[in-house]
């Protein structure tokens, strides 16, 4: 589906050109201007991470990297829990990745294509949820995931994220728009069970679609913050909360922090620089059909 | 008629997950957080008692609610306003013909794709007070350093800067997105009417972008009134108890909630700021709503 949604907007592109062409400098060097102040804290972030500490207070800050990224990445190690963090982040953003694609699948095929009382009214009701700040009921979730003996475990953040409105509404777009209705219906006449229509008939046909949706997942799961924070501790932590332990120290220790948060960084950056171009074309046809 | 019994019950497996799970980790927490909220409840110990609406006098009687919350307006707006804008502008420049298209789109959203901690953690040093990379500029440029934490003002931009250097490329994308929908022929229309480039974009552009311009807001809204990471991790001193600097200088509302419910394990009157901090939400969605949808449709 993506691939058809981004051609669907570059051939839109085309046709919808405003007025333009003089001025062009100008305009690289706006973007240029943007670009350098968007990358400017990474490189910032590569600096003091490769710095010695003491170098980061003299009166002029080291505007080029160090030699001491090997050392303070030791550092980070053994001052706190970043590996098993690393690894933790690893496992539950993988994992949400894939229970939200997988579900948000099966939801967005039965709302695309099957037929059943009430389909139209829950469909709103997802939607609808989309807009809801579930993060507000932030206290009763702790005590239920106390009450669960979750607390402290992965199974805190992996369940609840299993699946997500916006998937369930991506994946339905995506089946409604390559999973043709005629395949499905052959299908059902020859007395195929639903689950092996959405097996083989619809799961091939959205999968550029899922792969986005399972990158979007990864990377928000990666990077999610508050719940993790009030619901694991510091001894079992993700990324994120190692984070903030390394800067939550009585010493404001930059170069260690920094290297930390490069650390953090890298897993989700990397796969950002490999696939920019879906994940572009990802927001940009999430924009047009929201 | 095990055929029959897949179609008709199937669907709702399928969609069975989504409903279960959204009805145990977001509808039911919300609802216990109003429960809660009309309780005197210690995050430990349990349920005290039901006491009516003592919780919400309490905390309209309380300075510091009243302090996060105009911390949490003035950052929402210093940070949303301008970001918006410049998005605006940005998604202009991205939607003219350009060599390297992906490379400037990818480019842009670079800072979104960044985890908050990591970028509060960096910006913090960048606003250091002895040695962050903007008093040192400053200096360069004769002007005395900043305690940036320190201040309202000082921190509030600081923060404001964090959030709108963290959104501006994407929301500059949806709008590019939205842009490359309007169809050409108004802007030869426009043309043969005598419109400048800039005329064209506010009587064509933006009226026909305007359902997306409504849609940024009120996302940009709720993500805005429930600012919480940046300002929590800004200082790291005390990145552990939420208070937001030690005069509660940038102390947002979420992480008032924070404080009252996870380091003073007040329950009952962290449930009471989420329940308000929710209607706030609900109404300034709805006012967005309508102011958007008249001044763009005035224009």
């Amino acid at each position: 589906m993506t691939t058809t949604a981004v051609t669907a907007v570059t051939r839109r592109r085309r046709r919808a050109r405003p007025a333009g062409g003089r001025g062009k400098p100008l305009i690289y060097m706006l973007l240029a201007a943007v670009l350098a102040s968007s990358i400017f804290p990474l490189y910032w972030t590569f600096v003091v991470a490769s710095s010695d500490n003491s170098a980061i207070g003299e009166a002029t800050p080291p505007l080029v990297p160090g030699g001491n990224l090997m050392e303070n990445i030791s550092r980070v190690f053994d001052s706190s829990e970043f590996a098993l963090a690393l690894m933790n982040s690893a496992i539950v953003a993988t994992t949400v990745a894939v229970g939200n694609v997988f579900f948000s699948a099966l939801a967005g095929f039965a709302f695309a294509r099957l037929r059943f009382r009430g389909r139209n009214a829950l469909l709103v009701t997802v939607v609808a949820t989309m807009m809801v700040p579930t993060q507000l009921g932030i206290i009763p979730l702790y005590l239920l995931t106390t009450k669960l003996g979750w607390t402290g475990h992965l199974q805190a953040l992996i369940v609840p994220a299993l699946v997500s409105a916006f998937g369930v509404f991506w994946m339905r777009q995506a089946v409604d728009e390559t999973v043709p209705n005629e395949l499905v219906e052959a299908a059902m006449m020859d007395g195929c069970s639903l689950v092996r229509i959405f097996w083989h008939v619809a799961l091939p046909g959205i999968r550029p679609a899922a792969a986005v949706l399972g990158l979007f997942t990864f990377m928000g799961a990666w990077n999610d913050f508050f719940w993790p924070l009030v619901v694991l501790n510091p001894e079992n932590p993700t990324v994120q909360v190692a984070l903030s332990v390394l800067a939550s120290g009585y010493y404001t220790d930059y170069a260690l922090m920094l290297t930390g948060a490069l650390l953090g960084v890298l897993p989700v950056l990397a796969v950002f620089l490999l696939l920019a171009r879906q994940i572009v074309g990802g927001i940009m046809a999430g924009a047009v059909k929201g | 008629m095990r055929g029959r019994l897949d179609r008709h019950l199937t669907p709702y497996l399928f969609v069975a997950p989504f409903f279960v799970l959204f009805a145990v980790f977001g509808a039911y927490p919300l609802l216990a957080t109003l429960w809660m909220s009309l309780h005197d409840w210690h995050l430990i110990n349990g349920d005290a008692g039901f006491i009516g609406l003592a919780n919400y006098s309490e905390l309209f009687a309380d300075p510091d609610f009243w302090n996060a919350l105009v911390n949490t307006l003035s950052l929402f707006v210093i940070s949303t306003v301008p970001q918006l804008f410049i998005a605006l502008g940005l998604a202009a420049l991205l939607n003219t013909k350009l060599r390297g298209r992906t490379f400037w789109r990818a480019g842009v959203l670079v800072p979104n794709v960044v985890s908050v901690v990591a970028v509060a953690l960096v910006f913090a040093q960048v606003f250091g007070r002895d040695f962050g990379i903007v008093n040192w500029l400053l200096g360069l440029v004769g002007l005395d350093p900043v305690d940036w934490p320190a201040n309202v003002w000082s921190s509030h931009l600081a923060i404001a800067a964090i959030v709108t250097w963290r959104w501006t490329g994407y929301n500059a994308l949806i709008y590019l997105a939205a842009m490359q929908a309007v169809p050409s022929d108004l802007y030869e229309s426009a043309r043969l009417d005598g419109a400048s480039t800039w005329k064209a974009f506010w009587t064509v552009t933006v009226p026909m972008i305007r359902p997306t311009i409504l849609f940024t807001t009120v996302v940009s809204t709720i993500g805005g009134l429930q600012l919480f990471a940046e300002p929590l991790l800004f200082e790291s001193k005390g990145a552990s108890t939420g208070t937001g600097g030690s005069d509660r200088q940038y102390q947002t509302i979420t992480m008032y909630l924070y404080e009252k419910g996870f380091t003073l394990f007040d329950a009952g009157s962290a449930a009471t700021i989420a329940w308000v901090l929710f209607l706030i939400v609900a109404v300034f969605a709805l006012i967005n709503f309508a102011v958007v949808r008249r001044t763009v449709a005035s224009r």
